[in-house]
């Protein structure tokens, strides 16, 4: 796993949710915080931030329900070290 | 069956169009010119590929958009047996455009008119046939959604209804019924939430992250009222609003002030970057 895309999701979740406490291995989906926009905006934020293109059958809730484990599908997506276009 | 026409590719039109595709619906879907109608495709594929993460089936993009053909005005509705009508919530454009399809459709199409305020009995005036005009008010995002209002106007017949409803019924949608009266249920609500949350923020009593944490943590709705005007868009609020206070002239539905600059300000939400809450970082903020 990596700390860097995972630090940097996770800041994304925080601060669209300032108040609330959510932690690197909470499931944000479980936890009610995500809308079909907010889901949407995960997606293209990852997309972006990291340089890579989530096939479609990769697109779904297992994948995005923590960033511990949004982080991972981007390290199985892009293996190099550093995400692209940041 | 005939393919549905769909009239009008801006959010609704294409949650409608992907509705009925998913649902083993062939389409029709019609705008006023080709780039809207390209940009729309675009919207539908991507709403596919995100239908699991939001909760929804799996959607395989090209199976949806193999059954939407697309077109440019409405003379290529002429065979059609109904259709769904999602222009803006403006009533000289909705005269125009019901004015058209009354002389290109076939005497027997079902003319739904999906509105969130407009009186379907004045729509159905326009019309040769007000027997086959009927609203049906869908919710964003359609596909997601498992019901509607469904809104007889004063001279919709009982064929109408029923045809109305087993289409909405092979949609995968449930309706309820509610009589013709503007704004029906859902936005006699949901606009006084909306304008009366925008009068907390304009008159300095709340933030309006505040006023929007009230109805998440207390009331346990998924979101606030002001984060759902700049879903909405501000201007398209404010032109609800506006209709429904013109309708019944009751000052309880005066629009914000508020609402007004916020329009003239180029606020509208989401769509632009700026509304209640800065979306120009990517992210969300006060």
């Amino acid at each position: 796993m990596s700390v860097f895309e995972q630090d940097q999701i996770l800041a994304f979740i925080r601060d669209r949710y300032p108040q609330a406490e959510i932690e690197a291995t909470d499931d944000i989906f479980g936890l009610g915080y995500v809308n079909s926009l907010f889901a949407m905006e995960l997606v293209m934020f990852v997309e972006k931030t990291f340089g890579v293109a989530i096939p479609n059958d990769e697109l779904r809730i297992e994948n995005f329900q923590t960033a511990a484990v949004m982080a991972e599908l981007v390290q199985r997506l892009a293996p190099s070290p550093a995400g692209a276009g940041i | 069956m005939n393919p549905i026409g769909v009239v009008g590719a801006g959010v609704m039109g294409v949650g409608v169009a992907q509705n009925l595709a998913q649902t083993g619906h062939d389409v029709i879907l019609v705008d006023v010119n080709e780039q809207i109608l390209a940009s729309a495709l675009t919207r539908i594929t991507l709403n596919c590929r995100m239908s699991r993460l939001t909760g929804g089936p799996a959607v395989d993009p090209a199976e949806v958009l193999a059954r939407i053909s697309t077109a440019v005005g409405v003379e290529a509705l002429a065979e059609v047996d109904y259709v769904i009508e999602n222009v803006p919530e403006d009533w000289e454009l909705k005269r125009e455009v019901f004015s058209s399809l009354d002389k290109a459709c076939k005497l027997d199409t079902v003319f739904i008119v999906n509105t969130s305020a407009i009186p379907i009995t004045r729509v159905g005036a326009i019309s040769s046939r007000p027997e086959r005009v009927i609203g049906v008010h869908f919710m964003n995002p359609v596909p997601m959604k498992p019901a509607v209002e469904l809104i007889p106007g004063v001279h919709t017949s009982a064929e109408t209804v029923e045809r109305t409803r087993a289409l909405l019924a092979a949609m995968g949608k449930h309706a309820v019924d509610v009589k013709d009266s503007c704004g029906f249920i859902s936005n006699r609500l949901s606009h006084v939430f909306m304008n009366e949350a925008a009068f907390l923020v304009y008159e300095g009593v709340a933030s309006a992250e505040a006023v929007d944490e009230v109805f998440r943590s207390c009331f346990g709705h998924p979101m606030g009222p002001l984060e759902t005007a700049d879903l909405i868009g501000v201007d398209t609020v404010l032109d609800s609003i506006e209709v429904i206070y013109q309708h019944y002239r009751d000052s309880k539905y005066r629009p914000c002030p508020l609402l007004m600059q916020m329009v003239d300000a180029g606020q509208r939400g989401r769509k632009a970057g700026r509304g209640f809450y800065d979306y120009t970082g990517g992210n969300r903020a006060a």
